[in-house]
């Protein structure tokens, strides 16, 4: 499976003609989710597959940990780090994944 | 590809360099070298995250060991919980991927001629240099501990060829009943802020089951440290009054060691004998970066927050535990991290891809105090115009309280180190 090669190839062409994107890079953003979520979110152990995630499912969550009003061992303290714009990346890119 | 054609095409790139200031088309064709020393935590995983997002890119891993044995999870083979070969991790996955693994390692880094030079007498030419050896350990600033002191004060505190680990273990299964084990601990920085207290907590593991009598006085150069409340809560609650900390201002700054009468001397000058001893001794980048002019006076390497370019030197990214990167801490994770942001900053030019301007850097650190017990810290980090920065309101330490009512969590975060160590591993060299 290389969707995460192929995903990396679009945003670079993206980029190139887009600004707007660069600001909120999805697949470097994800690229924190990999040591423990596994390889392109594909889950590792106890910790959850995020591939293929519903776009809007996955930014009402992470709101939730955000908020802390979705339990969570590590998460709501991880939730509060990133921007609007980075969320929203991280949900394309996931939404995005097989 | 042999040693000849390796450096025809280095002289090849040489006189096409004069290209990369041509349009993009023509840079997309241009294919570079990358040359990596160290295939640790930053380096195996920069290795792999070229391979993957830069196809068209030579990578060249420079490491000396053919099975790479993790720190982390090390302290865990002390508790009994693994065994050596659970945390060593093989290079093929690197080759499958398309890497040239040597090993050998680095003795000189000739900057200017953009080569590395090999102790078995290769020479490799690069365009881009990433560096992530770890560390090295200032042998005698605690008198007495050197290398040879090491065989009978084992510090285990780089992965080696898993020898250090082994030896402390053997040590505490031959701990004579109701004896002492000692560590001396480091002022800050060093590898793996809670690293020393994870150790003590598995020591004390394997001792509440085979040497329920035995002590184990930590001796700590520090005030405090890294998870403290959760690690005192967890030492009183599993394992009563076996663990004594003694911090700085209490005499527990180790100044010298006498291996041949298992001694730890304070800076006051009290002599404490132990059965066991584990010196952690202060540390500083290792000498390949050293020897290389890129360190500063403090003994690590300046980079800048976004590259990872060293201050000192052109085309030579160093990441991981060598640079100086505080209020991040000297993790594997953030080896891991940074090393992606290293490559993506380092082939930019080469590729004509843009670099990653707005970096986030990520840290968790999982720490196991017992059976079905880990907690964490996490932090986001960004980088600013003169190092880098926590980002504001995040990340922090799992939450403190009493078993009876955090068991489950304790218990979830055990499962999730485990899950954390399985996917970091696997980010490396899978
Ligand atoms: C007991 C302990 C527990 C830890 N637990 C955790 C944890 O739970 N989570 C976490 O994130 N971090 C943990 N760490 C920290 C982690 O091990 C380091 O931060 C990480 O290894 C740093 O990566 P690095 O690439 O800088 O160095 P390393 O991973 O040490 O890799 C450096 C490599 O470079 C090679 N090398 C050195 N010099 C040369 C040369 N001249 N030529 C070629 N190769 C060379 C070495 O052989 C080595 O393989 C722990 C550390 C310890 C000691």
């Amino acid at each position: 499976m290389r969707p995460a090669h192929f995903l990396a190839a679009s945003f670079f062409l993206a980029v190139a003609t887009s600004p707007a994107i660069a600001d909120a890079n999805g697949m470097m953003l994800a690229q924190s989710c990999a040591g423990c979520h596994g390889q392109d979110g594909a889950g590792q152990g106890a910790v959850p597959d995020i591939r293929g995630y519903d776009r809007e499912a996955f930014m009402r969550i992470w709101e939730g940990f955000r908020t802390d009003e979705r339990p969570a061992t590590i998460m709501n303290r991880i939730a509060p780090g990133f921007t609007e714009a980075e969320v929203a990346a991280l949900a394309d890119y996931f939404s995005s994944l097989e | 590809m042999t040693h000849l054609t390796r450096r025809a095409f280095g002289a090849l790139l040489g006189a096409g360099a004069a290209t990369l200031a041509a349009p993009g088309l023509l840079r997309a064709q241009t294919s570079g070298r990358l040359v990596i020393i160290g295939g640790g935590f930053g380096g195996a995983s920069a290795a792999r995250f070229a391979r993957i997002h830069y196809p068209d890119v030579d990578v060249t891993l420079v490491e000396p060991q053919t099975s790479f044995v993790t720190c982390p999870y090390g302290n865990l083979i002390l508790g009994g919980k693994r065994q050596l070969g659970d945390i060593s991790h093989s290079y093929d996955g690197l080759r499958a991927r398309g890497a040239e693994v040597i090993h050998d390692r680095a003795t000189e880094i000739d900057a200017e001629g953009h080569r590395v030079a090999l102790a078995g007498g290769q020479v490799l030419d690069y365009d881009k240099l990433i560096v992530s050896p770890g560390i090295g350990l200032r042998w005698n600033a605690i008198e007495g501990y050197d290398e040879a002191a090491s065989e009978v004060f084992p510090h285990a505190w780089w992965g080696g060829d898993g020898s250090q680990i082994t030896l402390l273990r053997a040590q505490l299964e031959a701990l004579p009943e109701g004896g002492i084990v000692g560590l001396a601990i480091p002022d800050n920085p060093f590898r793996c802020p809670p690293g020393p207290y994870e150790r003590i907590s598995m020591i004390a593991h394997h001792l509440k089951q085979a040497n329920p009598t035995a002590k184990i006085l930590a001796f700590d150069a520090k005030e405090g440290f890294s998870k403290q409340g959760l690690f005192q809560d967890a030492w009183e609650e599993l394992y009563g009054d076996m663990i004594e900390w003694v911090p700085g201002n209490a005499d527990g700054r180790i100044v010298r060691v006498d291996v041949e009468n298992k001694l730890f001397i304070s800076e006051f000058g009290e002599e404490h004998r132990v059965d066991v001893g584990n010196v952690i001794p202060p540390q500083y980048a290792a000498s390949i970066v050293r020897d290389a002019g890129l360190a500063n006076d403090t003994g690590w390497v300046p980079v800048d927050s976004r590259s990872f370019e060293a201050a000192a030197a052109r085309d030579i990214h160093v990441i991981g535990d060598a640079n100086i990167a505080p209020p991040m801490p000297k993790s594997g994770y953030v080896a891991n991290s940074t090393a992606k942001t290293a490559v993506t900053a380092a082939l930019a030019d080469m590729t004509g891809r843009p670099a990653w301007d707005d970096p986030v850097y990520f840290n968790t650190c999982y720490s196991h105090a017992g059976d079905n017990y880990a907690f964490s810290v996490a932090a986001v980090f960004r980088a600013t115009d003169d190092g880098f920065a926590n980002t504001p309101d995040s990340g922090g330490v799992s939450p403190r309280g009493p078993l009876s009512e955090l068991a489950r969590t304790r218990r979830l975060e055990a499962r999730y180190a485990d899950a954390w160590y399985d996917s970091i591993t696997a980010d490396m060299f899978s």
